[in-house]
Formats: C-alpha cells, sequence, structure tokens
C-alpha cells in the first residue's frame, strides 16, 4: 500500500491479500481492526521499499513473500509486514523514522532476492530510489529560521549531491545566513536516513514514495538554462561579442557579474 | 565467511539501538510541550557549549529549565543557535546525572580498589581532607594538584587559582584549555606581551576576504560561519579561502580551497610572509613604526617525555626571543619559494599564489581565523605567530575587517582559563608567577604574606598524568573538564596515574565520565543555570547569569566545592612556619578565613536576587556562605585588570553585566573596547600614536620568524597513515552532555572513521564495515565511513573524539608543542585493518 496510492487499481493478488489480512484482523486481534483501519488513513506513506523494488504493482506481483531479503539484511532494517502493517502482508518494507536504509555497497537484499522483484540490475545502491527525501515543513524546520542545525544534510551519504545545503541572506537577523536545506531527486536514493535524523519531534523532513513526492513539470516547458547545459552550448547561435565603452580599470562582464573592476 | 561477518554486524546494530532506546525521550518532554508558555520564567544567560558565546533565553517553571529561545538581543547571534544550542534545556536532565558523592570503598573504609559507594559530602570532604594534608606533609606542596576547566565560570577558575596557589602554595594548577587555547595564548604572549585577539566578531562583516587556517568553522562555530557566509552571499568581491588536512564543510563555500599535507602550514604562512617581501607589497612604514624582529630557538624537540628518543635528539631549546635584522627576517623566509612550498604542501601553485595575494593586496581586507589545526600542533606557537607575521607586514591588524582571530573551543577558555589565568605559569590578567613583581601585585590584592605564591611553574596538563604516573603528584582534583577521553595517549599516560595507588583522584562532574570512571571520589556537580556564572568568549565579551533553577540531589557547584573545601586547612596544615609569621594575624585561621572571608570576597552580604520584572532567584552559594560570593570575588579580580601592572585588561562592575548582553573588555567608564590598539578604537593607546602594541614597553609587536620543521611522528611504512581527531557539528567536545540529548545522539551516534574510498578498498573495507585502526599505542574499532561530511584525501584519515565507547586518546601521541605544551592531537601515525 505505501508505494502505491490508495487510488491506484487494485491487482487480484493484492485485493485477495487485503481481504485475506482484513480477515485475519478481524479473526486474530480484535482490537488490532480498529487501530489498522486508523493507521491506514493517517500513515498511508511511511512505509518504503526496499532498494531495486520494482513498481508497486510489479513487486506485488513478483514478490513471494519469502522473507530471505528481511533475513539477509545486516542492520535488520527490513521488516516483513504483518496484518498491522500498511504494506501487503509478507511484503518487506522499512520506516526511515525508526531505521534507514544503510546503503550496504553490496545490498544484500537485492543479491537475496529469488524472483527479481528487487532488481538484479541494481549493483551500485547510489542508483537505489526507495523513495524521495522531502522537506516538508518549512516553517518548522530549523534551517528555514537560520538555525545551524542542518544535521539532514551531514548525514546524507550523498551529501552535497542529494541534499545541497543553499546559503540565503538572513533578511531578520541581517549578518546571519541561512542555509536552506534543498533535496536534489536526480541524487536522492531514498534512504531515509535524514527523516530518522531529523532532530524535531516530527520530522520536518520525510522521504515518500517518489509517486507521491515529485511534481510533474507540463510537457509544454522547458528549463531554458538546463537544455542549455544538457547541450553544452547555446541552442541558438551564441550571442556576439559584445564591446562596452568603460572607463580606464573598469571592465563589464556580460555573462557575469557586469561592471567590474579590473582584476589585478 | 559472508554470514559471519553479517551476523557480526547484526549484533552490532542491536547492541546500538538498544542503547538509542534506552535514552530515548521520556514522557516528561510531551508534558513540556503542552506547558502554557505565560507560567514560565525568561532569563538570559550564555550558550553552555563552544567560545562563540551565543545568547539564549532560558525558560523556567516549577525548578526546572523546560525551554530556550535563541536570545533575539544579542549581537553575536541575534536570537539564533546551533543544533547544540537548540537542545540546551536537556542537558542537565540526562537520566544519570550524579547525586551524591561516591567513594571507592571496601566495608566502609576507602579502598582505591573498592566499589563506589555513596557518602556524605562531611565524610567524602573529611577523606579528601586527609589525602591532601598526607600528600602535603610527605612531599610538599607539589604533590598536590588541580586540573580544571575553560568551562569554569569565571568565579569559579578564580576561586581554583586562590585555593592551589596561594592556600595550598602549588602552582600544579592547569584547565583543559592547555589542551585547546594555550598555543594561541603562547603567541599572543610572544608577538603583543598581552593575550587574546585584537578584533571582534564585527570582523566577520567588515573583512573582503577570509582565511581559514585549521579551523573547520562550519561545524565548530555555526553561528559565526552563518556570519562568515551572510557576507561571503552579500558583499561583492568577497572571498574565502579555507586550508585544512582533508576536505570539510567550509570547503563548500570557498573560492580557494586547499588540503595541504599535515604540519606543512608553516611553510604556506612563510611563503605568504616570502611573497609579501618579494613583491614588496609590504606596508614600510607600519613595519618601521610599529614591529620588531626576532628569531626563535629552533629544532626544539617535541614535548616528549626527556627519555624519549626525539627529545634526545633535539638541538635547541625553549622559546627565547633574540633580535634580528628586517634584512635577515626577509632571508629567513627567501627559501619558502611558490615552487618549493607548493610540492612540500601538496598544494598547486595557483592556490598558493592566489592565497599570497589576497594579503598582500593592499585594498582587500583581510581576516584570518583558525583554532585547533593551529593550536594542537607541535609547532603551535610558532604558527600562530607566522600568521601575526603577515598581518603585521602588511599593517592588516587591529583595524575592522583586518583581523588575526584566534577562535576558541570553550564557552569560557577566555574569560576564565586566560583572563583569570588558571594556567600552572599565570595569574590574573596576563600576570605569571615566575614575576616578583606580578606575585607581589597578587599577594597584595590577595592580602597575603610575601612569598606564598611559589614562583616556579607548576605541572602542565601533560606533565600532571606524567607526574601522577610517576608518583610525584598525588592529590589530584579535576573539575569541570573530562582528561580521561581528551588526553593523548590514554593507556601509557593518564590512566596509569589515575590508578595509582599512591594517588587519591577526585573527579568533580554532573555525569559519570569516563574519568570520574577512574577516579577515587566522585563529586556531584551543579552545572550551566544551576549556578549564578560569568563566561568570557572568543571576541573579549563577558556575559553572566543568575541560577535558574537548585541542581538535583545533593550536587553542588564547582565554586561551593573549592570554598568550601578551603574550610577544612588551617594555614598551620599548609604554610611553613616562617610564612605565618609575616602575617601573624593569619595564626589559627583556615584557608577559608584568608582566601575567602578575607573582608573582600566577603563585602556583599545576603540579598535578594531580583530581575527588572521583580522575579527573584536563587543562588545556593550565597545561602551557604551567607554572602554574595560571586559578586565579592568578581569585585576583587577586577582589580587585577584595573590596577594591575598590565594594562588594557579592565572589567566592568559586577552588576553592569547583569543588566547587559556582554561587554567587550577592556570596558573603559563603562564603555566597550572592539578593536585593540587602535587609536580611537582603544582608550589605552596615545593620541598621535595610530597604533600601539601596548603589551610591550615599546609598543611595538614582534614579528617571529620560524620554520617549517617536521611532525613528532609521520606515517611510515607499517603505520601509514595520518590520524587527525576533532569534533562534530552535533557533539560538543567529549560528549558528556550532547550525548545525553536523545536527538543528537540519533543524529550522531558514534564515531566513525572518515577515510579515502581508496584508502578503505586497498585494506578490503567497504563503507559500514567495522574496522580496526592502530597506532603504536593503542588500537580502537569503528565504522568505515567512505561518504558524508570530511573527506580526507589518501593518507589521512579523521575521527572525532565525542564518543565514550570509542575512546580515540588510546592512539593519540602525547606529543606537545614544547613552548605551549599543548598536545597536538591532529598528527600521529595510524594503520587500519579490518576488525
Amino acid at each position: 500500500m505505501s508505494l502505491t496510492t490508495p487510488q491506484t487499481s487494485m491487482t487480484r493478488r493484492r485485493l485477495l491479500t487485503e481481504t485475506a489480512r482484513t480477515v485475519c484482523g478481524v479473526s486474530l486481534v480484535g482490537l488490532g481492526l480498529g487501530f489498522y483501519t486508523h493507521n491506514a488513513r493517517s500513515l498511508p506513506a511511511t512505509s518504503l521499499r526496499p532498494p531495486g523494488a520494482l513498481e508497486e504493482s510489479r513487486f506485488l506481483a513478483a514478490c513471494i513473500r519469502c522473507g530471505l531479503c528481511v533475513r539477509d539484511c545486516p542492520y535488520d532494517i527490513l521488516k516483513l509486514a504483518d496484518v498491522v502493517d500498511q504494506a501487503a502482508t509478507g511484503t518487506p518494507f522499512f520506516q526511515a523514522r525508526k531505521a534507514p536504509c544503510e546503503m550496504c555497497e553490496d545490498i544484500p537484499c537485492v543479491a537475496a532476492c529469488p524472483t527479481k522483484a528487487l532488481d538484479k540490475s541494481l549493483t551500485n545502491i547510489d542508483h537505489s530510489r526507495m523513495g524521495l527525501a522531502v522537506l516538508i515543513d518549512h516553517e518548522t524546520c530549523l534551517n528555514f529560521q537560520g538555525l545551524r542545525c542542518d544535521v539532514c544534510h551531514r548525514i546524507c551519504p550523498l551529501i552535497n549531491e542529494a541534499i545541497t545545503l543553499e546559503p540565503q541572506h538572513n533578511k531578520r537577523s541581517g549578518k546571519h545566513a541561512l542555509f536552506i536545506p534543498v533535496v536534489h531527486s536526480d541524487k536522492c536514493t531514498g534512504c531515509g536516513k535524514c527523516e530518522r535524523a531529523c532532530v524535531l519531534e516530527e520530522a520536518a523532513i520525510k522521504v515518500l514514495p517518489i509517486n507521491l513526492a515529485k511534481g510533474e513539470l507540463g510537457q509544454h516547458y522547458r528549463w531554458g538554462w538546463k537544455e542549455k547545459e544538457k547541450a553544452g552550448k547555446s541552442l541558438v547561435t551564441p550571442d556576439t561579442q559584445h564591446q562596452y565603452n568603460l572607463p580606464k580599470g573598469l571592465q563589464y562582464d556580460h555573462a557575469g557579474d557586469g561592471l567590474k573592476k579590473d582584476q589585478l | 565467511m559472508k554470514l559471519t561477518r553479517r551476523s557480526f554486524i547484526k549484533t552490532n546494530a542491536i547492541a546500538a539501538t538498544a542503547a538509542a532506546a534506552g535514552i530515548t525521550i521520556p514522557g516528561i518532554n510531551n508534558a513540556i510541550a503542552k506547558t502554557s508558555s505565560k507560567q514560565i520564567r525568561w532569563d538570559k544567560a550564555p550558550c553552555r557549549f563552544c567560545g562563540t558565546g551565543c545568547s539564549v533565553l532560558v525558560g523556567t517553571k516549577d525548578g526546572r529549565v523546560i525551554a530556550t529561545q535563541g536570545d533575539p538581543d544579542a549581537p553575536v547571534n541575534r536570537g539564533l543557535n546551533c543544533i547544540k544550542g537548540y537542545f540546551l534545556s536537556k542537558i542537565m536532565y540526562g537520566k544519570d546525572r550524579l547525586t551524591t558523592p561516591l567513594l571507592r570503598m571496601t566495608d566502609g573504609q576507602y579502598d582505591k580498589e573498592g566499589e563506589f559507594t555513596p557518602i556524605s559530602w562531611d565524610k567524602a570532604f573529611d577523606v579528601m581532607a586527609d589525602k591532601w594534608k598526607e600528600a602535603i606533609k610527605k612531599k610538599g606542596p607539589t604533590s598536590v594538584g588541580m586540573f580544571g576547566s575553560g568551562q569554569w565560570t569565571v568565579w569559579e577558575g578564580y576561586a581554583a587559582s586562590k585555593l592551589f596557589k596561594a592556600g595550598f602554595r602549588s602552582n600544579n594548577l592547569d584547565p583543559n584549555a592547555r589542551h585547546c587555547m594555550a598555543s594561541a595564548v603562547g603567541a599572543f604572549m610572544r608577538g603583543f606581551g598581552a593575550d587574546e585577539p585584537m578584533g571582534c566578531y564585527d570582523d566577520l562583516e567588515h573583512a573582503d576576504v577570509f582565511v581559514l587556517w585549521g579551523a573547520n568553522m562550519a561545524e565548530m562555530h555555526p553561528i559565526l560561519w552563518s556570519r562568515l557566509s551572510d557576507t561571503r552571499l552579500t558583499k561583492e568581491g568577497c572571498e574565502v579561502h579555507v586550508l585544512s588536512t582533508y576536505k570539510h564543510r567550509c570547503f563548500d563555500l570557498a573560492d580557494n580551497g586547499m588540503v595541504f599535507t599535515p604540519q606543512t602550514d608553516l611553510a604556506i604562512a612563510n611563503y605568504i610572509a616570502n611573497y609579501i617581501i618579494q613583491t614588496k607589497a609590504y606596508k614600510k612604514d607600519f613595519v618601521n613604526k610599529h614591529v620588531n624582529f626576532k628569531k626563535t630557538p629552533t629544532d626544539i624537540g617535541y614535548g616528549l617525555r626527556p627519555e624519549h628518543e626525539l627529545e634526545k635528539k633535539k638541538t635547541g631549546t625553549g622559546g627565547k626571543l633574540s633580535g634580528i635584522s628586517f634584512d635577515e627576517y626577509k632571508k629567513s623566509v627567501e627559501k619558502y619559494t611558490l615552487e618549493y612550498t607548493s610540492k612540500l604542501s601538496g598544494v598547486p601553485e595557483a592556490n598558493l599564489l592566489a592565497l599570497a595575494k589576497v594579503y598582500a593586496d593592499p585594498d582587500k581586507k583581510v581576516s584570518s581565523y583558525w583554532t585547533m589545526g593551529f593550536n594542537q600542533h607541535t609547532r603551535g606557537v610558532w604558527v600562530n605567530g607566522l600568521v601575526y607575521n603577515i598581518h603585521l607586514l602588511m599593517g592588516k591588524i587591529s583595524e575592522p575587517g583586518n583581523s588575526p582571530f584566534s577562535l576558541t573551543g570553550q564557552p569560557s577558555a577566555c574569560g576564565t582559563a586566560r583572563e583569570v589565568g588558571t594556567f600552572a605559569h599565570r595569574l590574573p590578567a596576563d600576570l605569571v608567577v615566575k614575576k616578583k613583581p606580578h606575585r607581589d601585585f597578587a599577594e597584595k590584592v590577595w592580602q597575603l604574606p610575601e612569598g606564598t605564591i611559589p614562583e616556579k611553574p607548576g605541572y602542565h596538563a601533560v606533565l600532571q598524568n606524567r607526574m601522577l604516573k610517576d608518583g610525584k603528584l598525588n592529590a589530584y582534583w579535576v573539575m569541570c573538564n573530562n582528561n580521561m577521553q581528551a588526553a593523548a595517549n590514554m593507556n601509557e599516560e593518564t590512566l596509569p596515574g589515575y590508578r595509582n595507588p599512591e594517588n587519591f583522584i577526585v573527579v568533580s562532574d554532573p555525569y559519570p565520565t569516563v574519568t570520574a570512571q577512574a577516579a577515587d571520589l566522585i563529586l556531584p556537580t551543579a552545572m550551566w543555570t544551576e549556578k549564578e556564572g560569568a563566561y568570557g568568549n572568543a571576541e573579549r565579551r563577558t556575559q553572566f547569569w543568575r541560577q535558574q533553577v537548585s541542581a538535583p540531589g545533593d550536587s553542588k557547584s564547582d565554586l561551593w566545592q573549592l570554598v568550601e573545601f578551603s574550610k577544612r586547612f588551617k594555614v598551620e596544615e599548609v604554610w611553613p612556619a616562617d610564612l605565618i609569621a609575616k602575617k601573624p594575624e593569619y595564626k589559627g585561621k583556615t584557608l577559608f578565613d584568608v582566601l575567602f572571608a578575607n573582608g573582600q570576597v566577603n563585602k556583599y552580604p545576603k540579598q535578594a536576587i531580583t530581575d527588572d520584572n521583580g522575579n527573584v532567584y536563587p543562588n545556593d552559594e550565597m545561602d551557604a556562605f551567607g554572602f554574595y560570593l560571586q559578586k565579592g570575588l568578581f569585585e576583587e579580580y577586577r582589580v587585577f585588570g584595573t590596577q594591575g601592572p598590565k594594562k588594557g585588561h579592565d572589567l566592568g562592575e559586577f552588576d553592569t553585566y547583569h543588566k547587559a548582553r556582554g561587554l567587550r573588555w577592556p570596558v573603559v567608564d563603562g564603555k566597550e573596547t572592539l578593536w585593540r590598539y587602535r587609536e580611537g578604537y582603544d582608550p589605552f593607546v596615545k593620541k598621535g600614536q595610530d597604533v600601539q602594541f601596548y603589551g610591550f614597553k615599546d609598543g611595538r609587536a614582534n614579528i617571529i620568524t620560524a620554520p617549517y620543521e617536521p611532525a613528532a611522528e609521520s606515517p611510515d611504512k607499517e603505520y601509514d597513515l595520518w590520524l587527525s581527531t576533532g569534533r562534530v557539528l552535533e557533539h560538543w567536545h567529549s560528549g558528556s552532555m550532547t550525548r545525553r540529548v536523545p536527538e543528537l545522539y540519533r543524529a550522531f551516534p558514534d564515531a566513525v572513521m572518515f577515510i579515502h574510498p581508496n584508502d578503505a578498498k586497498k585494506r578490503g573495507l567497504r563503507r559500514g564495515m567495522l574496522a580496526k585502526v592502530a597506532s603504536r599505542r593503542g588500537d580502537i574499532e569503528l565504522r568505515v565511513e567512505t561518504r558524508g561530511r570530511n573527506r580526507p584525501p589518501e593518507g589521512l584519515i579523521f575521527v572525532p573524539w565525542f564518543d565514550a565507547g570509542r575512546l580515540i586518546n588510546k592512539l593519540t601521541l602525547d606529543a606537545t608543542d614544547p613552548l605551549s605544551k599543548e598536545t597536538d592531537y591532529k598528527k600521529c601515525a595510524v594503520k587500519v585493518m579490518k576488525a
């Protein structure tokens, strides 16, 4: 359930599983049902799949609930979902706030998977996409107020790639920079270290399934500077070499800083 | 094989998780969140942690600090805090706070090998006083000593200084600031004849160029870093140059980031001086008027035990300066060419040149910052001085934005350790024990017979451990620090002395630290706002706070402990008859009578401590002794600054500090001093002098030449990596406070080994694996980190020292700067292998 929104169509297998789970829930733990349904409503997005997991519906079809990935997780991060968990019963998941993925270089969970529910073509853990970190709450994030927390940044295994700090002038204090944490989806593996380490009572940064976390740009628009970077040159003939009338000792950098003093 | 490794990791991971779970948020926190803010009393206090000196507002309710906020009116931090400061309200409430004295006992008697047993303060001081008297009787005053703190309040340091230097007549009093600031002090005294920076934090807004020499400000001085960053962002042409032996968070902002081979900072600084001279960029007029040139003895050894091979090989000794000419100075730095320095340091020529150019540019204001990279250095005094040389050659000093600035690591390294002078060789306000006029002045202020304070400097920090081990220092009090986790070469040089059967070791601490557990007697101690206090930060800002709450159980402040203990000694028990004969009225008196009930310290009667809102605050020491002890001590101490032989150390009156967000000294007629030694800014500079370095009689500063010399221990075939140690933002020093805050623990639970991925690979190690790191002195196991905040070059590893479960000081070498006696924690040789 975690990696697909409740709106996605249910597969037959999933319908059966869910039914079975509900039945079990009722018959085994009377109280559990209330708890389960409550959780189902309030925490739909906090369960993450192991590295290399296929798209949720395909994953659910391929995963045979054998538990080998859970057994081989050296840090006991992965759990098999039981009836009270959000994920389909018997499938592996982890919760970032409780225990994030340690990103083993040899990815033992993927190696253990007998069915390719965890994609064997994932050989570099940096390429895994378990989810995407999102700095959800700017109002409580300490760095947005100018405090020097940046714990999420420093704990990130891909520091300065998956999370960068963007320094900005702090207008309120007038003399301290704000260091705004920014997550980059092309690098973030969704390991959950940032959510785990966030010092707030409730984490301001959370790892969400990618389909919940990512916006999508309209097909009708491109970021001009990114297209230029991709192409390695201007898409349209580069600008002419500009020349200027300037007083002695000054130069004008057309593409950069504009008017400036001669370099020494 | 694979499974074995995995299952091992698994077990450890479980253990770690359990440890974390053991200290998770107690229920009380939820209750706190719901408390109405109306019922909270707010008062100000400086942060408990680093030398930045951020101010916080402390929220108290029902005798408990339940919240803090950054003080919006504080000039240093304007309402901001780092993540440690954010959790200040939790540091006093760790589950394992000590609440009663604990003595090692067997069958009701003190026994060095016994178990810690709760006892009363009375009994604790009985046993302790016996041990002190026994030691003094047997071996004289040099057999007692104390290891103090740059985290002591001003009056705690002052009381300790009086008790030991005058009361026990032992100069064996040294602060943990010896590990931290001693090299900075040495260079200030040699260069300017007066301790502490000429500039202030306002330089962070005024400079055009920032140069970081061995300072990771991004993590160690987080709020100052945000000020520096803001200037870099908002000021046109602002540049940041960063020098370090590995890449750290400051490199993110660096316009010119330079990773150099350890120890070659000496050569780099000399290269810059050489460049300035060769290009004739130096300010002739400034140099002619304000500077003397000196040289210092070279090849002076490494502060190891005299029988160490390296000490036998040295050809020079000490730091006695001799005058040289400008041409001799010029010649002394000539060999540090761009080519030579680049080759030696591993920094590309273009980067070195860019750095030299900004110093040499007459139109650029340059501020240099350094911390432990310079101070924890076997040539720490030299290298501090070499940067002063650059600033002095260019006249870029003592004015807004032009500032060589030594940052401090402890909240009162300046205010207490240095200004009060709790070092083995110092007295308050830059006075030293070896100078008779200085001792005379102290004895006059303290109303003591002439000759009370011994002339010979006492044992410094490292020597104290050696003397404990050798059985020459026998009664020893460790207060407000965690030296068993800090002092280098712990297994060979620290623990043996603590456990030496001849010795009695007392440790005062709020928590059962590694040091406390190695003691014979543990004294439970009040901390931070559980007492009235004063700290002095790195920019000469003295900040006061009132006691907000009472300490748990039988905990008592360091101040109470020092003063109460003094009641246990009659002068006859500690002073020779001929000394008492000079002041017969002291006959039969206790040290308490002589030192603290002397008509000055007990001058201010018991009174209600109130603020402008009419809130009333506790003062447990006033209740205990019947007078306003803190005020009395401070007012007596202030005399050293206002009337002492060294001018320019004036502090304001006690009461003014409770009303101000700190004042930067010298404070003259209520006015603070921002930049020292510059006419107009500094009231002690005579009219028409422009600049006057009045720490020396001729008003001139010293440019002291010193060469590059190698480190004490460099990597070789077997021990093939450099080890550098240090801190992380989340934890402060040994972690005794921050590791007890669950959220900070979670943010950086255990120490790891930052290592280059190639170095890890070569040793069959992968990220996350457990590895063993070993030096000639010891080894520990910890996890490999090839990613993350610190990126060492190949050939160097970095390990933080906050983790009591992974004591990196088993590995570090107790080599010191022979001048400052400060340990080099940044350089020793280690090897790394699979665990």
